[in-house]
């Protein structure tokens, strides 16, 4: 026999009740994990677009709103490839690089993908020396954006980092890994998209974002199978630094009159309201457990005191003293905190993990650190709680305890 | 070994004090075997409970072992209990959700005994009332006879030198009464002193004294055929 036994015990024998306001500690730990979690990870992919995309620019047609950065070519609208030519061939100042983009559905083995054509690098520089001007002979020697990591060799994956490409071939593919994974596809093998023939050269690492589901081909290419014309979804603007990026919109802008023009900032704004939002969710939950939890806490334990009052009594007359009641009451209490953590956490984790990229388009992994808190907020409410209808058991007078049947 | 000195205890009840023990001397030499009869209401319940330090009284002393119990602090007074009392209630007062091995062992912890020496002695305690096959069942599952015999192997879990019950027989049918009685009176001979209240004549004669409580007051005192002679 020791306290915890005594304690175990008893939580064992009348569990209904118990659970209802454990349930209410449960559920709101596992709210603010699962929040916690997915908005950490959302914020830390806005980061991560700031950071490495912060001085791009994009061009869309004037109707298109987007709400991510990623996915900013999937729409319907276009706008003429020519003014990929206009940039080239402009004044403005610290632009890296150009990509633009045109989309057309296909379907590989039954699913439908994105065919993503996109204008390589030799191209323009083609353009731009054969016009002996234009932006990229002035370049502001700030170079590529640099998102760390080992310099990888330039190869066809660039890319994914760079959004752009060297070279490509009229009838060459570029895979992304969710297509890859899907289909079964690896580099070299060859895939019939809308009836011609291309080769798979590369497949992409993942990225966490549509790319992923993207097989990319010559913008040329795609053009004409679209049946559109010499048009695009959207152009790429890959600035050289952020600070630039500001600037860059207001040349862009004289310059093409009748595009939009949006900054990385932009898009990512909205992905920070929905984050600042869910960071104030995240807190009234907090409220509503500290209070409901808190109170339906409290409320249990005034029963069970009630309701075990004979008990105490006679633990007293055994010789208990006050503390040992004070502490059976309070170790339930954190028995329960402890449960309400721990269970909330696995919960609210499982949650985040599953549904958080779904919801939020990010991929959430677990955070360890969120345990702490879920836990130190459970056992902290508990306790505090408890404390008061645990004093009661404490102070409980055994004699009257004995005197009613 | 147990004494009251004019020893009264007034209960406040809506404001007016209720007197149920009035000016009450009893000395209980260590050893002894003393029944307490009287009449619902006359305050037996009254006067063992401040016997075992759980209920301080209006005026007078009580001591153990010539402490004064009631000049202890609340703490000091429950050490007492733990080391030197052992109570039997009328209603057994088992903890419903241990089982009987446990609820021997519930005295055993509150004095800081180590788990596996709980497990034995208590164990060995249920075995002695005639309980060792009946260790894992909870009080439900158990006959009310067999409930009283756990408490009365609880009561034994500290080895206490006093033994306080209130009507013990009171909820058993005359056989099993019998029985207990006859374990108090093992425990007597073992050297333990008894007060036990009681309303059944038969379970009083068996002690060694009786004293008689009428209205707060002790009015009569009788010694059974195995009465303890004190100078
Ligand atoms: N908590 C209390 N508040 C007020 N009066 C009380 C309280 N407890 C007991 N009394 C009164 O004190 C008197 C003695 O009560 P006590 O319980 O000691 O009687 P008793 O002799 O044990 O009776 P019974 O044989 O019925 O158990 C009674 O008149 C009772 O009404
Ligand atoms: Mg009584």
């Amino acid at each position: 026999m020791k306290l915890r036994t005594l304690v175990w015990r008893e939580m064992f024998e009348r569990k209904s009740q118990m659970l209802t306001c454990f349930m209410a500690i449960l559920l709101g730990i596992t709210a603010v994990v699962s929040i916690k979690n997915v908005t950490h990870y959302s914020e830390k992919a806005v980061a991560r677009e700031l950071d490495s995309l912060g001085a791009n620019v994009l061009v869309l047609p004037k109707s298109v709103t987007l709400q991510d950065y990623y996915s900013a070519d999937m729409h319907d609208e276009v706008i003429p490839e020519e003014y990929v030519m206009r940039l080239t061939m402009s004044d403005i100042e610290g632009v890296d690089n150009l990509s633009p983009k045109l989309n057309v559905p296909v379907e590989v083995g039954g699913r439908k993908f994105a065919f993503t054509g996109i204008l390589p690098k030799s191209e323009f520089q083609a353009k731009a020396a054969w016009a002996g001007a234009g932006i990229f002979s002035r370049p502001m020697g700030c170079g590529a954006i640099d998102v760390g990591g080992e310099p990888e060799p330039e190869d066809k994956k660039t890319i994914v980092r760079k959004r752009v490409i060297k070279d490509l071939g009229s009838h060459e593919v570029l895979i992304g890994s969710e297509v890859a994974d899907l289909q079964g596809i690896a580099e070299g093998d060859s895939l019939t998209l809308l009836g011609e023939p291309f080769s798979v050269i590369a497949v992409l690492p993942e990225t966490g974002t549509v790319d992923d589901s993207r097989i990319f081909g010559h913008l040329h290419t795609v053009q004409r199978l679209a049946g559109k014309g010499e048009v695009v979804n959207c152009i790429e603007i890959v600035g050289c630094c952020k600070e630039i990026a500001a600037g860059l919109v207001g040349g862009v802008n004289k310059l093409l009159p009748d595009a939009k023009v949006v900054t990385v900032k932009q898009v990512v704004a909205t992905q920070q309201n929905v984050n600042g939002t869910m960071e104030r969710v995240s807190l009234i939950f907090l409220i509503i457990i500290v209070v409901v939890g808190g109170a339906g806490i409290a409320n249990y334990m005034f029963s069970n005191v009630y309701e075990r009052r004979r008990e105490i009594g006679t633990l007293m007359a055994l010789g208990a003293e006050s503390g040992v009641v004070l502490r059976i009451f309070l170790l339930k209490a954190l028995l329960l905190g402890l449960a309400g953590g721990v269970g909330g956490y696995v919960i609210g984790t499982t949650i985040a993990v599953t549904l958080g990229p779904q919801l939020a388009g990010v991929p959430v992994l677990p955070m360890p650190v969120l345990a702490l808190w879920g836990v130190g907020i459970s056992v902290g409410i508990t306790l505090v709680a408890s404390y008061i209808p645990a004093r009661r058991a404490a102070g409980l007078d055994p004699v009257a305890t004995f005197q009613e049947v | 070994m147990l004494s009251m000195e004019e020893v009264s205890k007034s209960y406040p009840h809506r404001g007016q004090a209720v007197k149920a023990l009035g000016g009450a001397t009893i000395h209980i030499p260590a050893g002894d075997f003393v029944s307490i009869v009287g009449p619902s209401g006359s305050g037996k319940s009254t006067l063992l409970l401040m016997l075992g330090g759980m209920l301080s009284p209006t005026a007078g002393r009580v001591l153990l072992k010539s402490e004064s119990i009631y000049d202890l602090q609340s703490a000091g007074r429950a050490r007492l209990r733990r080391e030197n009392i052992g109570f039997v209630f009328q209603t057994f007062n088992l903890v419903p959700y241990l089982t009987a091995q446990e609820n021997v062992q519930v005295p055993m912890f509150l004095a800081g005994m180590e788990g596996e020496a709980q497990a034995e002695r208590s164990a060995a305690l249920l075995e002695r009332v005639g309980l060792g096959d009946r260790l894992d069942h909870k009080p439900a599952e158990l006959s009310v006879g067999q409930q009283q015999r756990v408490a009365l192997a609880r009561m034994l879990a500290n080895d206490p030198a006093v033994i306080l019950a209130d009507e013990p027989t009171g909820n058993l049918d005359p056989e099993t009464a019998s029985q207990v009685i006859g374990f108090f009176e093992e425990f007597n001979q073992e050297g333990r002193t008894i007060v036990m209240v009681t309303h059944d004549p038969r379970a009083a004669a068996r002690a060694r004294r009786t004293l008689r409580l009428v209205e707060g007051r002790i009015v009569d005192e009788s010694h059974g055929n195995n009465a303890l002679h004190i100078a």
